[in-house]
């Protein structure tokens, strides 16, 4: 095994090369970051030694944010300015937080855009912003431990995030200056983690019950393959509520009734959450527990919590994740005894009673001698080492699922469902419309998430508008919009007027999301801040794109050159040259141009390549047959 | 992988409705290591792009051709058989009796002393009628003239997973989810 390799910045890569790659489980409680060195996949600590960064932010007047355990030791001393549990409010309207969420903390501002904004002391931010925050000092940690630039992450998301929820995720990650190799599902990430750590095969459910959120999967396990069958979930269920049904215990012990929560100060009800996450926890192990809180009077209320009486407090929320096991069940076609090993990850499966029900509901013990806190980051280390390439010779591959359908406004404020949910990504549809009108050149669709039929039951993930439809007597126009959900579950449209193949434009009015223009200004603001150079760094951007694609050219070209005859491949090379002449020329917009025409230029050679090795699949099953 | 390919060649497997189930998720994964996205991770824009495409193709291929019902309707497909014209569709009065006696069985479940066990029951009904159905879409589909019968067949079996699908949304309603 070879010695940890240490890069300079700037220096070009040769294909044997170790680069550097991590995994980062950006938690609703807790984030971490893991990766792979020298065969081994471990989670990197801080100074102090710290794995666990709390996701916790503080913003104050004057200051750069402070992240983690200072911010923590101060939420509640100043709960407005410390915003804890961003990740619930991530790809989320105002209205919708509010629907979700009772009695937060927080001061929120409506803004002219989708996303609305905290205000702190350190100005008002979104939930994009705060989260940037936690990534940015995860990539610091990694750059220090691993000694220089990391080619890409791998970030997870709970399965059951909409699209809205995993594009402020991917522009979290922009904003804190990360390249994105592949955004993957939380209990994906445990399954490989657990799979390739005990060569697991067969069917495996992965029940994840974090501080926010609870997915439960079903996958496949076969020879290096993980396929999911089925997922299911609730974005806003997790330990956080544990906690508030014992927060509101507490009040009704202490006699502060429900009706006057309005007036319990924002430093009460952080004082409360503390106490009932710290009762929560000693009754892991405990059979009761002592309860002390200060008042707001100044008063202190003492009292008993047992294992039994919080049993029956949050029996109804772990009852509210059955359904989803049941549903995720039938989807996948199977049942309950079916399932060889149930893997339980997330903070919130230490409580005795989630393991009981679980057990109970899938007829078996489930496992819990892995790490319910590491093992997603360790998943997503693993993942992203092969993603970036240091492992070419690996048969792993995921197959993930999409995991709520996606659907389109009809008539009648109706949903129609163009992918059902549980379909394996990559995954694209095409859908045919027509024009009502004479000469009608433009036409708006609505596409919406969800199961349920009404248009207001749905997520609204974006209106679409269609220009340059080229006028047509109505009904004569046939509008082909494509729908294509790639490998990180995200969902891009295009059009084309079948009948004239003219291209439409399509501006696309995310619901919930950052526009491109609003991304842009953030990542100026957050630069300027860094008094860093935005031209420097898209240099930088373009120069390792550069070298990435003449590296995976070259490798390429040295495979499966006899593809192309000398007359064919002659223009690729030259435009290779080309690009590294102009990589070190200090002019990102000349790189950019010269990958573009290189892009082009290799163009017959992708395809070919392409269709070669599908062919060898089919017919060879092993590569070994093909080479001489 | 041209355009031209039909599902079947893509997988390397003949047209035929009988199909080796366990072979088709082989030849998905070997394919699938071929062309997924994540094996294309440090490729170019394009290459990317690509292989997106391509895994997508393979997927929607994967999906028709595991399910007996897809898989019906897309050999019929070929045949020549064109599904957008629904009007010509005239069922046998037999069928219909069955529908709507199944509908029924469904529609009181849920009035029922006990719903759950009832719609266990209907959910069985529905569920025999549905593999009889596929048994006897099977049978048409091994000679090559029976377009017509195959056609119908098919939108039998879609009635009966209209219903299964309804049935499933009581048994969710049921559960309170």
């Amino acid at each position: 095994m070879a010695l940890l390799q240490i890069s300079e910045p700037g220096q070009s890569t040769n294909p044997h090369e170790h680069r550097l790659a991590a995994g980062i489980d950006l938690g609703t409680t807790n984030s971490l970051v893991a990766t792979v060195r020298s065969g081994l996949t471990e989670t990197l600590p801080d100074s102090e030694g710290h794995h666990l960064l709390p996701s916790i932010v503080r913003y104050s007047q004057d200051r750069e944010p402070v992240t983690g355990y200072d911010a923590r030791a101060e939420s509640s001393k100043d709960p407005l300015n410390t915003i804890i549990s961003v990740k619930r409010f991530m790809g989320r309207g105002l209205e919708d937080i509010q629907k979700r969420e009772k009695k937060l903390p927080y001061e929120f501002v409506e803004t002219e855009s989708a996303v609305p904004r905290i205000h702190t002391a350190g100005g008002d931010v979104s939930a994009v912003e705060v989260s940037s925050e936690i990534l940015k000092i995860l990539r610091q940690r990694a750059e220090d431990s691993l000694g220089g630039d990391l080619t890409g992450v791998v970030i997870t998301v709970p399965a059951y995030f909409d699209d809205a929820q995993r594009q402020a995720t991917k522009d979290a990650a922009k904003l804190a200056g990360l390249n994105v190799l592949r955004l993957l599902n939380e209990p994906t990430a445990a399954a490989v983690a657990y799979g390739l750590d005990q060569e697991a095969e067969g069917v495996i459910a992965v029940y994840d019950l974090g501080g926010g959120t609870f997915d439960i999967s079903i996958l496949r396990l076969n020879k290096g393959v993980f396929e999911v069958m089925a997922t299911a979930g609730d974005t806003a269920l997790g330990g956080d509520d544990f906690d508030q049904v014992v927060a509101e215990w507490i009040m009704r012990q202490a006699g502060i009734s429900d009706d006057a929560h309005q007036n319990i100060s924002h430093h009460q009800l952080r004082r409360l959450k503390h106490e009932a996450c710290a009762a929560k926890e000693a009754l892991t192990d405990s059979d009761s527990v002592s309860i002390k809180v200060e008042l707001d009077d100044g008063s202190h209320w003492q009292g008993n919590l047992t294992r039994e009486q919080f049993n029956e407090l949050v029996e109804p929320l772990i009852q509210k994740t059955l359904m989803p096991c049941r549903r995720a069940l039938r989807d996948a076609g199977i049942e309950a005894e079916e399932v060889k090993d149930v893997v339980m990850v997330g903070g919130s499966t230490r409580v005795p009673r989630v393991r009981e029900k679980i057990a109970d509901f899938f007829e078996r013990e489930p496992l819990t001698d892995i790490d319910p806190d590491t093992v997603v980051a360790v998943g997503a280390a693993l993942q992203a080492d092969i993603l970036a390439g240091n492992k070419p010779d690996d048969d792993m591959l995921l197959l993930d699922v999409i995991p709520l359908s996606l659907g389109l406004e009809t008539m009648g404020s109706l949903v129609e469902k163009v992918i059902p949910r549980n379909t394996t990504i990559p995954v694209a549809k095409a859908q045919d419309f027509t024009t009502f009108k004479d000469g009608q050149t433009a036409m708006s669709i609505h596409v919406l998430q969800g199961e349920r039929e009404l248009v207001s039951d749905c997520r609204s993930l974006g209106r679409f508008a269609l220009h340059g439809i080229p006028p047509m007597v109505a009904g004569a126009a046939r509008i082909r919009i494509t729908f294509q959900v790639d490998a990180d579950g995200l969902l891009s449209v295009t059009a084309r007027e079948q009948t004239t193949g003219v291209e439409s434009g399509i501006e696309v009015k995310p619901s919930y999301g950052l526009t491109d223009t609003e991304i842009e200004t953030m990542l100026r603001d957050s630069l300027e801040h860094a008094e860093e150079d935005v031209d420097a760094r898209n240099l930088r951007e373009q120069q390792v794109e550069a070298d990435r694609v003449l590296e995976a050219l070259e490798a390429a070209l040295a495979d499966d050159g006899e593809l192309l005859n000398s007359e064919e491949r002659a223009p690729i090379d030259q435009a290779a040259v080309e690009l590294k002449l102009k990589r070190d020329s200090g002019d990102h917009r000349a790189i950019k141009k010269a990958l573009d025409d290189l892009d082009k230029a290799a163009e017959i050679f992708v395809s070919r390549r392409m269709d070669t090795n599908i062919q060898k699949a089919l017919s060879g099953h092993s590569v070994d047959e093909f080479s001489e | 992988m041209e355009l031209t390919q039909n599902h079947f060649e893509l997988f390397g497997l003949p047209v035929n409705f009988d199909i080796d189930t366990q072979q088709l998720s082989e030849r998905y994964r070997d394919l699938q290591r071929t062309v997924h996205p994540d094996r294309f991770a440090n490729a170019s824009d394009r290459e990317r792009r690509l292989s997106v495409e391509k895994a997508a193709q393979i997927n929607e291929a994967f999906q028709i051709l595991k399910s007996p019902l897809n898989r019906a309707r897309y050999m019929l497909q070929l045949r020549g058989v064109d599904f957008d014209n629904e009007r010509d569709t005239h069922f046998d009065p037999m069928f219909l009796m069955e529908q709507i006696e199944l509908r029924e069985e469904l529609s009181d479940v849920k009035s029922a002393d006990d719903p759950v066990i009832a719609l266990s029951k209907s959910m069985d009904d529905i569920g025999k009628r549905h593999k009889a159905m596929i048994d006897e879409l099977a049978q048409l589909l091994e000679n090559e003239d029976s377009t017509q019968e195959g056609k119908q067949a098919v939108q039998k079996l879609q009635f009966l997973n209209k219903l299964q699908q309804e049935a499933e949304a009581i048994e969710e309603e049921l559960a309170g989810y």
